[in-house]
C-alpha cells in the first residue's frame, strides 16, 4: 500500500503550509467521512429506531451496520457489546458510575497508573466520596513505561477493578495489557482499557486481549466528534445498572415499575450522535483500506525517524524512552518553555500540543510543568518531521541558544 | 502578525533575566497565581509602607517567556508607586490587553508605557492571554488580600 498519497484524501491538508503533529490531541478527517455526514444529513435523515417510515428503517440500518462494522475492527463476540457513546470520556463514566454502585464499598481499591488521562482518573475519583474508595497508582518507570510488576506491586485483596491506557499520550509507552489483564484476571480483577490512543494507532482483538472493556474516541480515529465506544463483555452489560433513564433504553414504563431494554440499547438513552455513527463506518473502511499493519509499520518507521532526528538536535530531551512505543514525541527545550515553542512552530504552521496533555500526575512524577508535543498521524510524512525540526531550530535561535 | 512582534528582544530579555525575582524580606502582603493550563505558578510578594507606598515588591515562580517577562516588567514598573496608583494601572494594562488599541493611564510616563505595549503582541494570541495576566491578576489579589489562590481558569 503507497502511503505517498493519503494526504490527499484530507481536505485540509490542501493548505500546503499545515504540518499536523496533533493526532493525539484530536486526528483530521478524510474526504469520506466529512462527505457522510453530509449526504446523511442531505438525503437520508431520520432518528434511527423509533419509527417505521422508510426513512427510519434506512437510518437505523445504517446505524446498526456502523455497530457491526466495529465489532468486525475489534473483533468483539458480539455486536451488542458495543455501545455508542458521546465520547471515551463518557464510555469510562459509564463503567465507573455503573460499576461502583452495584460493586464498590468502602475500603475497596480501584488501580490506575500513574500514566493516565484525567479521563481515566476522574471519573473514578467521585467514587472516593461517593463510596469511600481508595486509589492507587501503578508507578511509571523512568523511561515513561508501567509494567506488569509495577502493576502486581500494586494489586492488594482489596482492589476491585484495574483501569489502564493502552498507550501513553505522554510517553507513547504501549502497556502490556495483555499481561495486566491476565495477571488480573487470575485474582479475579475486571480490567478497563482506556483505548483512546490505542485504538487508532495498534491491531485489536478483544477475544484475544480478553479485557473486560475497553473505550474508543473516534474523533482520534479519523472520525467525528461527539462519539466514543464502549466496548464490554456482555456478562458486564448485563449485570450492571443502566447509566442514564431515558427513551430508547426501555422496554416498559409503568407508573410502578421499569424496565430496561435489551442489550445495547439499555445503554443508549435518548437520541444518539445518529450522523457521526453513520459516518464512523467511512472511518473503519478507510482503516481497513490501508489495513492496521500498514498503519503501524508507516507510523513507527516516522516516529523512529523523528526519535532519531529529535535527539541529534542539542537542547532538545525527549520525553519518556519506552521499548514499546507509540507515534508520539514529547519532548522539552531547556531554556524554553514548551507553550513559547509551540507558538513559535505555529508560525511556520507546525501544529503540536503544549501543556500537560490531561496528564497532571505524570508531569508532576517526571517533574516537569509542561512539555511540548509532536504526535502523529497516519497522513505524516518525513517531510513534516523535517519542518518540526527546522521549526525548532529557528525558535532555538529567537531564543539565542545554541 | 510576525512572531517577532510576540517575541520582542525586550521580553526574550526579562525573560531569561527576570528582575525581581526572588522573596522580599520582610513582605507583608502576598499571594500565589496558578495557571492550571500552562502550569505557570507565580508568588507574589509585596512590601508596603505606612503610607501604602510598595518599598519592595518580588515574585517566585516559572512559566513561559511570555508570563515570566510580564511578571519582571510589571514588578520592576510598580515599585515605589502608591496602591491605588498601582491598581489603576493594573486596571489600564488589562483593559489593554483584552480590548483597549492603548494604555490610558495617567500614572504611567512615556517610557512606561512603551515598555508595556512591549507586551501587547499576545493580544492576537488568545491562548497567550493569561500567560501575560497572570503576574497582574495577583498584583491585584496580594493588595486587597485575597486568600485564595488566583486560578486563571477562573478569571473571565
Amino acid at each position: 500500500m503507497n502511503l505517498s498519497n493519503i494526504k490527499k484524501e484530507f481536505p485540509i491538508f490542501k493548505n500546503k503550509n499545515l504540518v499536523y503533529l496533533d493526532s493525539a490531541n484530536s486526528s483530521q478527517k478524510p474526504q469520506s467521512v466529512i462527505d457522510r455526514i453530509n449526504d446523511f444529513y442531505s438525503n437520508e435523515f431520520s432518528n434511527v429506531g423509533r419509527s417505521v417510515h422508510a426513512l427510519s428503517i434506512a437510518a437505523t440500518n445504517n446505524y446498526e451496520n456502523t455497530r457491526i462494522s466495529v465489532q468486525k475492527y475489534i473483533n468483539a463476540k458480539s455486536k451488542n457489546e458495543i455501545v455508542f457513546t458521546k465520547g471515551a470520556t463518557e464510555a469510562i463514566n459509564l463503567v465507573a458510575n455503573t460499576f461502583g454502585q452495584k460493586y464498590l464499598k468502602k475500603g475497596d481499591e480501584i488501580l490506575l497508573t500513574e500514566l493516565e488521562h484525567h479521563s481515566n482518573y476522574v471519573p473514578w475519583h467521585y467514587l472516593r466520596s461517593l463510596k469511600g474508595v481508595k486509589i492507587e497508582f501503578a508507578e511509571v518507570n523512568e523511561d515513561g513505561e508501567v509494567s506488569v510488576e509495577s502493576i502486581a506491586k500494586k494489586i492488594t485483596s482489596n482492589t476491585k477493578i484495574i483501569a489502564v491506557t493502552h498507550l501513553s499520550n505522554v510517553t507513547g509507552a504501549i502497556l502490556p495489557i495483555k499481561e495486566i489483564t491476565e495477571l488480573a484476571h487470575s485474582k479475579g480483577i475486571p480490567v478497563l482499557i482506556d483505548g483512546c490512543q490505542g485504538a487508532p494507532h495498534l491491531k485489536l482483538d478483544m477475544q484475544d486481549l480478553d479485557c473486560d472493556f475497553y473505550t474508543i474516541s473516534c474523533h482520534k480515529m479519523y472520525g467525528p466528534t461527539g462519539l466514543g465506544i464502549l466496548y464490554a463483555k456482555k456478562k458486564w452489560l448485563e449485570e450492571l445498572p443502566p447509566y442514564q433513564g431515558g427513551g430508547g433504553m426501555i422496554k416498559e414504563v409503568k407508573k410502578d415499575s421499569i424496565s430496561y431494554g435489551d442489550l445495547p440499547n439499555k445503554y443508549e438513552a435518548g437520541t444518539m450522535a445518529t450522523a457521526q455513527v453513520v459516518a464512523f463506518d467511512q472511518s473503519i473502511k478507510f482503516l481497513e483500506k490501508i489495513g492496521i499493519n500498514n498503519v503501524i509499520k508507516h507510523e513507527q518507521e516516522l516516529m523512529e525517524y523523528g526519535q532519531e532526528i529529535l535527539k541529534k538536535n542539542n537542547s532538545v530531551k525527549l520525553i519518556g524512552n519506552p521499548k514499546e512505543k507509540g507515534a508520539v514525541l514529547s519532548f522539552t527545550i531547556e531554556g524554553i518553555h514548551p507553550h513559547d515553542i509551540a507558538t513559535i512552530l505555529d508560525e511556520d504552521g507546525v501544529a503540536i500540543r503544549a501543556g500537560h496533555h490531561c496528564c497532571q500526575i505524570l508531569h508532576e512524577t517526571l517533574g516537569v510543568a509542561a512539555t511540548a508535543r509532536a504526535s502523529l498521524g497516519i497522513y505524516n510524512t518525513k517531510e513534516d518531521i523535517d519542518r518540526l525540526n527546522s521549526s525548532i531550530n529557528k525558535c532555538k535561535k529567537i531564543f539565542n541558544l545554541k | 502578525m510576525n512572531i517577532k512582534e510576540l517575541y520582542q528582544e525586550i521580553i526574550l530579555e526579562h525573560g531569561k533575566n527576570p528582575r525581581n525575582l526572588k522573596k522580599t524580606d520582610n513582605f507583608n502582603k502576598d499571594a500565589k497565581g496558578h495557571n492550571p493550563l500552562c502550569g505557570d505558578n507565580v508568588h507574589i510578594y509585596l512590601k508596603l509602607n505606612e503610607k501604602n507606598k510598595i518599598e519592595d515588591i518580588s515574585f517566585e515562580g516559572s512559566g513561559c517567556a511570555i508570563s515570566m517577562a510580564s511578571a519582571s516588567i510589571m514588578t520592576d514598573l510598580v515599585k515605589g508607586k502608591e496602591e491605588n496608583e498601582v491598581k489603576e494601572i493594573v486596571d489600564d494594562f488589562l483593559g489593554m490587553i483584552k480590548i483597549n488599541p492603548e494604555l490610558k493611564s495617567k500614572n504611567l510616563k512615556d517610557d512606561e508605557r512603551t515598555k508595556l505595549m512591549c507586551l501587547s503582541g499576545v493580544k492576537q494570541y488568545p491562548m497567550r492571554v493569561k500567560c501575560a495576566t497572570l503576574s497582574w491578576h495577583t498584583l491585584i489579589s496580594a493588595i486587597d488580600n485575597i486568600q485564595e489562590e488566583i486560578n486563571t481558569e477562573r478569571l473571565d
